[in-house]
């Protein structure tokens, strides 16, 4: 009998990891929901037609700015947190000790990521449909489009979620260090409120991190193309946008493979 | 080499400047159950994380199984099982696909279902971690221990929190293994447990061996007290002491008490050794 290969094993942690996240009601709430919530919310406030100028609701642009807020929640905060709890509890220390490839567990956690963040942007996507009669693009270049950004924005998030947890002392300040950067953040990239009602300042902080471009990514995809003279630029910088999230990405792996333990010093 | 399944000589680790282990030998031969005694922050968990590959050691020599734990790959680890202290994660699975899924591992589990009533979860397969007592899901760190056929147990403390019907049937389940060939390494603050499981047992304090051997070998036969109402006395002559008592009392010696030193007597002599010294 041969051992279990690194790609199947990848896939059960994957099945567990989803396991346990779905089933943790704190997890789904706080991770899952809550973008969609506050969709619902700020998407009802704002949704007083279209906005001058344009043939597009307040409700429909928050609908695509959340599409990228709710991903960084499944990816950056999910990660952030859970890997900074199961350090402290122990998961990771008795991981460590099997007889598993260290790259399986992170392919679970790719899974889960996976997973969980495909179904919040569906989730937000039909609450847009449902509620803010968003359309869907009809054009597979817009599709495209999604799909690239979705494999960027959650790949950087990942990494930035993994090195955050390794900076949380315990699980305890996980919440914290991953929570209070995702809300900032939403705030200050266009997530929350339009860049255009920003102070200048606050703006020029927010450009310098990947929500900003993924938000912006995914108004491209989902707004109609005159949309994009009420960006910063006065146009969609896909490429640009690009170019970012690739450097968070690779910034990210960096900061991950410096950073990241098995241990806490709780669990020595 | 071939019959020692743990061999350890001058193991040191030090967390920061607190030494946890200085200068520890320690052999454990294939087959036998080896139960290490000592007080808290002696340093057994430490050995026992070293040992299996969990921790990185400061100096010394280690063999297990005939490899260097430091260099553990996943053909080593798999023929390991460790069940280490107090986990508090995998809650919202249930007992039955936490088990099957640590089998998964393996290249030769155990059938999960045996595991799972071998350990006497069988009525709570379907339950959630979240939903057992302390005592239960000790039980699944032990199950989760054993479901991969180990050639070599670690368990740290495996009882702790166990009611004494459970203790009973974990007992049970290790001699079982034991009785297969399994080669464990126990480390346990009960002396009755290393007592009941043990071929041999290794007193540990501040981070040394203080003796290892049988219970026999442990306790010092020698020093047998003799008790009775007006003195008492230890010797390694019990019976011509009581010879000569009985002759100065012309009869019955009133209140007489032979006591044979126990396990917890040698113990406490080898754990204090440090004190007095």
């Amino acid at each position: 009998m041969t051992a279990p290969n690194a790609l199947s094993l990848g896939v059960a942690r994957g099945g567990v990891e989803l396991k346990q996240f779905f089933r943790e009601r704190g997890s789904v709430v706080f991770t899952f929901a809550f973008p969609a919530v506050l969709l619902l919310l700020l998407g009802s406030i704002f949704d007083q037609g279209p906005i001058a100028g344009t043939t597009v609701t307040g409700g429909q642009v928050l609908t695509a700015s959340f599409a990228a807020g709710g991903i960084v929640s499944t990816s950056f905060v999910n990660l952030g947190s859970s890997l900074a709890v199961e350090r402290d509890d122990g998961t990771l220390k008795r991981l460590r000790a099997l007889p598993m490839p260290p790259v399986s567990f992170f392919l679970g956690k790719i899974v889960l990521v996976v997973v969980a963040s495909l179904a919040e942007l569906a989730l937000l996507l039909v609450i847009g449909v449902l509620t803010f009669d968003v359309a869907l693009p009809s054009d597979p270049v817009a599709w495209l489009t999604m799909a690239w950004l979705f494999a960027l924005g959650i790949t950087a998030c990942s990494l930035l979620g993994i090195a955050a947890s390794s900076l949380a002392r315990s699980a305890r300040s996980a919440g914290a260090m991953t929570t209070l950067p995702y809300t900032v953040l939403l705030f200050i990239s266009g997530v929350y409120v339009p860049l255009q009602e920003l102070p200048d300042w606050m703006a020029r902080i927010g450009a310098l991190f990947p929500v900003k471009w993924l938000a912006q990514g995914f108004r491209a995809a989902l707004l109609p193309d005159h949309m994009a003279a009420g960006e910063p630029a006065g146009q969609w910088e896909l490429g640009k946008t690009a170019v970012v999230l690739a450097l968070w990405c690779a910034g990210g792996l960096v900061l991950c493979l410096t950073t990241f333990r098995w241990r806490s010093a709780l669990t020595r | 080499m071939n019959d020692a399944a743990i061999r350890v000589r001058g193991l040191r680790k030090a967390y920061g400047n607190v030494t946890a282990v200085a200068d520890l030998d320690l052999d454990v031969h294939r087959g036998e159950t080896l139960a290490v005694l000592g007080p808290n922050g002696a340093g057994k968990s430490t050995t026992v994380q070293i040992l299996s590959a969990q921790l990185p050691r400061d100096g010394g020599a280690v063999a297990v199984l005939g490899a260097d734990p430091a260099k553990a790959d996943r053909r080593f680890r798999s023929r390991l099982g460790i069940v280490s202290q107090t986990a508090g994660d995998l809650l919202e699975l249930t007992v039955e696909e936490v088990v099957r899924h640590f089998a998964g591992y393996y290249p030769r589990p155990r059938d999960p279902g045996e595991v799972i009533a071998e350990v006497g979860l069988a009525a709570q397969a379907k339950r959630k971690l979240r939903q057992l007592s302390g005592g239960q899901r000790r039980r699944v760190d032990v199950a989760l221990g054993v479901v991969g056929n180990p050639e070599l147990l670690f368990l740290d403390e495996p009882t702790t929190g166990f009611d004494p019907e459970a203790r009973r049937q974990f007992w049970h389940l290790i001699r079982a293994l034991a009785a297969e060939g399994t080669t464990v390494l126990l480390t346990t603050h009960y002396l009755d447990e290393a007592e009941a499981l043990a071929d041999r047992i290794a007193v540990i304090a501040d981070g040394r061996i203080r003796a290892a051997g049988t219970v026999a070998e442990l306790v010092d036969d020698r020093e047998v007290t003799v008790a009775w109402e007006g003195g008492s006395k230890t010797t390694d002559t019990p019976t011509a002491l009581i010879a000569e008592l009985g002759a100065g009392y012309a009869g019955e010696v009133p209140g007489l008490t032979v006591t044979r030193p126990s396990l917890e007597d040698a113990y406490l002599r080898l754990i204090g050794q440090e004190a007095s010294a």
